[in-house]
């Protein structure tokens, strides 16, 4: 690669960490107290993707409908477990930003592993920044090889 | 940028000597079977199974993580699959090859020379998987089918047949052989067309004749080489090497075989269907997958094949077509199409690389748990069946998954390039394509 490649490969991985790194104005809604009622079926939580805004005192009422199920929350590490026909609370505060998967964590049949919610604390930023990555990849290398087919190159 | 591994004189000793591959097939079979065992009399519940839980969750993550990516087919070296028709074909385990074929020995019909019906074959398997990988007896009859397949074509047939032509398994690991760091090639082409009895492909006293049908001194591609090292043990004249090389090697020709094309079209839709299917909060896309003779199982099977069969492909020759209008090339639309196809190939690894982490990593804490009590009867023979499940690396999941698809993107756009070079047409609109693809997984995904 000639030293304009380089520096242009240089140029492009800098943009990158900016996009991963760089911290985004976000506005802010005053913290609150969010209280959401989840029902727990084979194999489904409904609703089965909550949101809520950084700061929120989150409760989920966990209710199972049939057999006994759980829900352990991604990235947080937290966890409950209700009995048929009980409610269950978690409550925790929303201190994290982004996307977390939350799913049972006590066996509950045949699709037990894919028994899966999500729970969205403020915008999904990390998926904003991974987009724009991707579009930046394909962009730098189209510009970094232009490419043009054997009979327009010549 | 090459270099011999068979260079090294203890990694030839140990490839061209048969007893450690024999041992490892070995631990494979028993291994194997073992997994058929648990799935007809052990628990059904599928994440306390060792069939299910070493099969789907342990064997899964090192073929699709380690060992497809930086081995290639090295998986087909070791599987156990075809060892018991094949010992059957040969009448011998370790013994030189007899002169007289045995059984039927008939050769596989031209017609079904491609891998239309490993296609097939796959795609069968993706669309009942939801089952297969979540109900102990079906994976039990799925494994044992095929087990009993492959010695059934090994009677029938001569070599390797299921294995080239049936394995659902071995049609994509082949397609993405292409893009490992690792190869099986002939030293000097010469030296084998000077060859006179080829016994790299006819066998000789010191070995078996490629049981994947292929002459090692025709060689370009890693797809159809299985990596079984007779070749290293027949030539007489020391011309095999194993060869570590830079990924992606054999991408840089483009394909111009359709029915490679539609493999890479079957694997990237799969992903990202099994992205959706398993990993996303849609519970009743899950049960519609799931009710196999509902109607709901009816609407997702015709959703999953118009996707992966119609609407993907449509939209690549769209992109393809645009791309040909934009350098007014004379090549075929069907040949552009099936060389920029060959640009997938690394997408579609990656795809399936970060929907693995996601299925692996949230899972992988069955593994202690069953290895204690296979069966789920009870057991606890390595103090590990109580172990309490919870995922592992969930911090770094997001950034693990969208730096596998954006380098699977990057790869893809590069290998494109190539290929519009080598058929004269503008890669643009395929690279945005497989832009588009990608933010369509991270979505699914993220």
């Amino acid at each position: 690669m000639s030293k304009k490649q380089w520096f242009f490969v240089i140029l492009v991985v800098l943009t990158g960490a900016v996009i991963v790194f760089a911290p985004l104005p976000v506005r802010a809604a005053p913290p609150t107290q969010r209280t959401f009622r989840v029902e727990a079926g084979q194999f489904a939580y409904a609703p089965a993707v909550l949101e809520v805004n950084p700061g929120d005192t989150v409760t989920i009422e966990l209710v199972s409908t049939d057999v006994v199920h759980g829900l352990y929350l991604d990235g947080y590490g937290v966890s409950v477990t209700a009995d048929p026909g009980q409610t269950a609370h978690l409550t925790f505060t929303a201190d994290r930003s982004g996307s977390f998967r939350f799913r049972c964590n006590v066996t509950c049949g045949a699709l037990h592993p894919f028994m899966i919610g999500k729970l969205q604390v403020g915008p999904n930023l990390w998926l904003w920044r991974a987009i724009a990555l991707t579009v930046l990849a394909g962009l730098a290398i189209l510009i970094l090889h232009p490419s043009l087919p054997k009979a327009q190159a010549s | 940028m090459r270099s011999e591994l068979t260079g090294f004189p203890l990694v030839k000793t140990l490839l061209k000597n048969r007893w450690p591959q024999l041992l490892v097939w070995f631990v494979m079979l028993a291994g194997f079977l073992f997994a058929i065992l648990s799935g007809f009399f052990g628990t059904p519940v599928g994440n306390r199974n060792f069939g299910i839980v070493f099969v789907w969750i342990a064997w899964w993550a090192v073929l699709i993580l380690v060992a497809v990516p930086f081995f290639g087919r090295g998986w087909c070296a070791i599987c156990p699959i075809p060892l018991p028709g094949e010992w059957l074909q040969r009448g011998a385990i370790m013994d030189p090859p007899g002169k007289k074929p045995r059984w039927f020995n008939l050769r596989w019909p031209n017609r079904l020379r491609n891998i239309w019906l490993q296609n097939l074959t796959f795609t069968l398997v993706a669309l009942f998987s939801i089952i297969i990988l979540t109900t102990p007896k079906v994976t039990a009859i799925v494994l044992a089918a095929m087990l009993f397949l492959a010695i059934g074509m090994s009677i029938v047939f001569e070599r390797r047949t299921f294995c080239r032509y049936i394995c659902p398994v071995g049609g994509f690991i082949g397609l993405y052989a292409q893009a490992a760091p690792m190869e099986l090639r002939v030293k000097d082409k010469q030296v084998c067309l000077a060859c006179k009895d080829k016994p790299c492909y006819n066998g000789s006293e010191a070995g078996y004749g490629c049981p994947w049908d292929v002459f090692p001194g025709g060689l370009t591609k890693n797809t159809y080489c299985g990596l079984c090292m007779e070749c290293l043990r027949t030539c007489p004249y020391d011309n095999i090497a194993i060869n570590t090389r830079p990924f992606s090697a054999d991408l840089a020709k483009p394909s111009t075989r359709m029915d490679e094309a539609f493999k890479a079209f079957i694997m990237l839709g799969a992903a990202m269907i099994y992205a959706g299917v398993f990993l996303g909060p849609w519970g009743g896309l899950k049960l519609a997958a799931y009710s196999f003779g509902s109607l709901a199982w009816f609407g997702y099977t015709a959703a999953f094949l118009v996707f992966i069969f119609g609407l993907l492909p449509a939209l690549f020759l769209g992109a393809v077509g645009i791309g040909k209008a934009l350098t007014k090339a004379t090549i075929t639309l069907k040949k552009s199409f099936t060389a920029f196809a060959t640009a997938l190939v690394p997408l579609g690894l990656m795809f399936w690389v970060a929907f693995s982490l996601s299925f692996v990593l949230t899972n992988a804490a069955y593994i202690l748990s069953s290895l204690s009590d296979p069966f789920g009867w009870g057991w606890n023979l390595f103090g590990t069946t109580a172990m309490p499940w919870q995922p592992y690396l969930t911090t770094l999941l997001l950034p693990l998954q969208t730096l596998a698809l954006v380098v699977g993107l990057l790869w893809t756009a590069r290998t494109a390039q190539k290929a519009g070079t080598e058929v004269n047409l503008s890669p643009i609109p395929v690279i945005v394509f497989s832009t588009a693809a990608t933010i369509a997984m991270l979505g699914l995904l993220l």
